[in-house]
């Protein structure tokens, strides 16, 4: 199948926040002064007194965000991954997710594609940074349908949240009917010879790597997991009954990421032969989106030419 | 200095009052350090006179609705400071005095760094310096989001200036003109260890002299000095700042780290450190308390 081109994360998260504050007064969009990468200006202009600028300084956002939210207000977090998850890592740590504030955590630019930046924007160990932090809900939507969906459970939900936002189109895996419910993974394709497990916006590569490889007569079973945690352990689990092997294939680091997770759950709850694709140890150089795809085997012909070698080799 | 006294005058018997509270916090700080072996003393006892002023003159709060929305909210940004806050709280009624004595204690909602999720009263979990400040203008800037008149305080030690968030907030605060917004710099001249150099123990303080004031003004804000164990001045300065000028306010609090046990005044090491019997008896003497009979504190 053919996937269609979604519209860009980003921009989604400009438009859907300010829609939710057209009929919220509590929510508010702070800004580590990159509104115009973010699209956090979209809410600026609809909502000029919603938009609060913080300059760059990341870690007194996020604290001042903290501070927000125990005054009953719902803070949208509005930079790049890198400079959400780890340069104010304590303050989220201690202010946010001990406390269980109420703080949206909701950056873009996350994973490769961040417009040729390099190192010091692509951080790729954000899924285990942050599922690992007590109290911290992991989200990674797939394309522009769940990213405006999971801002929108966002909003509702009473809690920390870190939901991993995407700055370019990348292909849409669901329709406008989809429903996202947390913790919940989805089978996007049914196939019985080996188990494609997959998160973000690498769910759609992974959906074309499963194209290439059915024209190599492997079918395989694609089950997409938004919600890093809460886990859905049962369908990890169904999932790797179903063809008695797993691949986990992530735009992150397999150390503790989405790799991490499901060799976790599955060697508590079902010991299962798993491989996992993905950064394997490495910073993120600058580059196109197709070259870096290429470069770190995360484009659909680079995915399927991995399973099938793991699968040969098995 | 602070100036003109703005407000009613504070008469000679509240004054009187707010010093027993404060030299009461610092009994109960020296029994609980004592009890627990644990935790920290030169910090608690040089904000004791400013936390009694906060708690139980100027703070506007229910210590038996601790979660009145519309409370005056304070912050220890020091976290290490804890007891001195427990002890406040707990002389001003949100719980029981003799609780104090599970201070740092498995299962105590009295930990070694302020939980909020542990202790209703707490405004914020702080430990892990430079943060409470953030999160204090976060709610002062909600505060004027909502409509609501509450004003945020917070407390920092000197030493605790060092780190970068500090600054970070004291940058960005006078963008949203937060006159409800007051830190409190509990400038008591000493950190955990320091640099060394040609001072006390052979340490120097974290800032030259007028560095603390000259570095929040230029940040822009509005800056009182006050001598941080004079309680007169402590009220004249607190009923100023009750009269904002759009500016965030920040109080260097000039005071002695340890005050009120002659030993441990001025001395870093003082800083934790595990109280001896015969020093914890000096200490009480010092504090104006009966001998305490042999053994029965512990």
């Amino acid at each position: 199948m053919t996937l269609e081109m979604g519209r860009p994360q980003r921009e989604i998260f400009g438009e859907t926040v300010a829609a939710l504050a057209d009929t919220d007064p509590r929510i508010y969009v702070l800004d580590g002064d990159v509104g115009s990468s973010t699209r956090a200006d979209i809410v600026e202009k609809a909502h000029p007194d919603r938009y609060l600028q913080m300059g760059i300084a990341e870690q007194n956002m996020l604290g001042v965000a903290a501070g927000m939210a125990t005054m009953g207000l719902v803070p949208f977090i509005s930079t790049f991954v890198s400079f959400a998850v780890v340069r104010p890592l304590d303050q989220v740590r201690v202010l946010i997710a001990q406390t269980g504030a109420n703080v949206k955590i909701t950056p873009s630019y996350g994973g490769l594609f961040t417009g040729q930046t390099g190192m010091s924007h692509i951080i790729v160990d954000d899924y285990a940074i942050m599922r690992a932090m007590p109290g911290m809900v992991t989200v990674s939507p797939c394309d522009d349908t769940e990213a405006a969906e999971t801002l929108r459970w966002a909003a509702a939900y009473e809690g920390p949240c870190y939901i991993r936002l995407g700055r370019d189109a990348t292909p849409r895996v669901f329709g406008d009917d989809h429903e996202f419910r947390l913790g919940k993974a989805e089978i996007v394709r049914e196939g019985g010879d080996v188990t494609l497990i997959s998160t973000g916006a690498q769910t759609a590569r992974t959906l074309q790597a499963a194209d290439l490889l059915a024209a190599e007569g492997v079918q395989a079973h694609v089950l997409h997991v938004a919600t890093l945690k809460p886990l859905d352990v049962e369908a990890i689990v169904a999932a790797a009954e179903r063809t008695g092997r797993v691949i986990t294939v992530e735009e992150g680091t397999v150390i503790g990421g989405l790799g991490g997770a499901v060799t976790e759950a599955l060697a508590e709850h079902r010991p299962t032969w798993v491989h996992r694709i993905g950064l394997r140890d490495v910073f993120v150089q600058s580059g196109p989106n197709d070259a870096l795809l290429e470069i770190y085997g995360l484009s659909g012909a680079r995915v399927a030419d991995q399973v099938l070698e793991i699968l040969r080799g098995s | 200095m602070s100036g003109t006294t703005i407000g009613s005058p504070v008469d000679a018997g509240e004054l009187d009052r707010l010093r027993e509270a404060a030299r009461r916090i610092r009994v109960e700080v020296i029994r609980a350090v004592y009890h627990a072996r644990a935790g920290h003393l030169g910090g608690p006892l040089s904000a004791a006179d400013f936390l009694a002023a906060l708690y139980f003159h100027e703070l506007r709060i229910r210590p038996d609705e601790p979660s009145w929305p519309d409370r005056d909210r304070f912050i220890l940004s020091k976290g290490h400071s804890s007891i001195g806050l427990y002890s406040a709280m707990a002389l001003r009624g949100y719980f029981p005095v003799d609780e104090l004595l599970t201070f740092d204690g498995a299962n105590s909602r009295l930990q070694g760094h302020p939980d909020m999720t542990r202790l209703p009263g707490l405004d914020m979990s702080t430990g892990s310096l430079g943060m409470g400040i953030s999160a204090a203008m976060g709610m002062a800037l909600g505060a004027r989001l909502t409509g609501r008149d509450v004003r945020a305080f917070v407390m920092l030690g000197d030493g605790e200036c060092q780190e970068g968030e500090v600054w970070e907030a004291a940058n960005a605060a006078p963008h949203y003109k937060l006159d409800n917004l007051v830190a409190i710099i509990d400038h008591n001249k000493l950190q955990q260890y320091g640099w060394p150099g040609d001072g006390p123990d052979g340490r120097i303080p974290p800032q030259v002299t007028g560095e603390m004031a000259g570095k929040w003004a230029a940040f822009g804000w509005r800056v009182l000095e006050v001598d941080g164990h004079d309680m007169a001045a402590i009220l004249d300065v607190l009923a100023q700042v009750r009269v904002g000028d759009g500016r965030p306010v920040a109080i260097v609090s000039n005071t002695v780290k340890g005050k009120g046990v002659s030993f441990m005044e001025g001395h870093y090491y003082w800083h934790t450190r595990v109280i001896k019997p015969e020093e914890y008896a000096i200490a009480m003497r010092d504090l104006g308390e009966p001998d305490p009979a042999e053994g029965a504190a512990r």
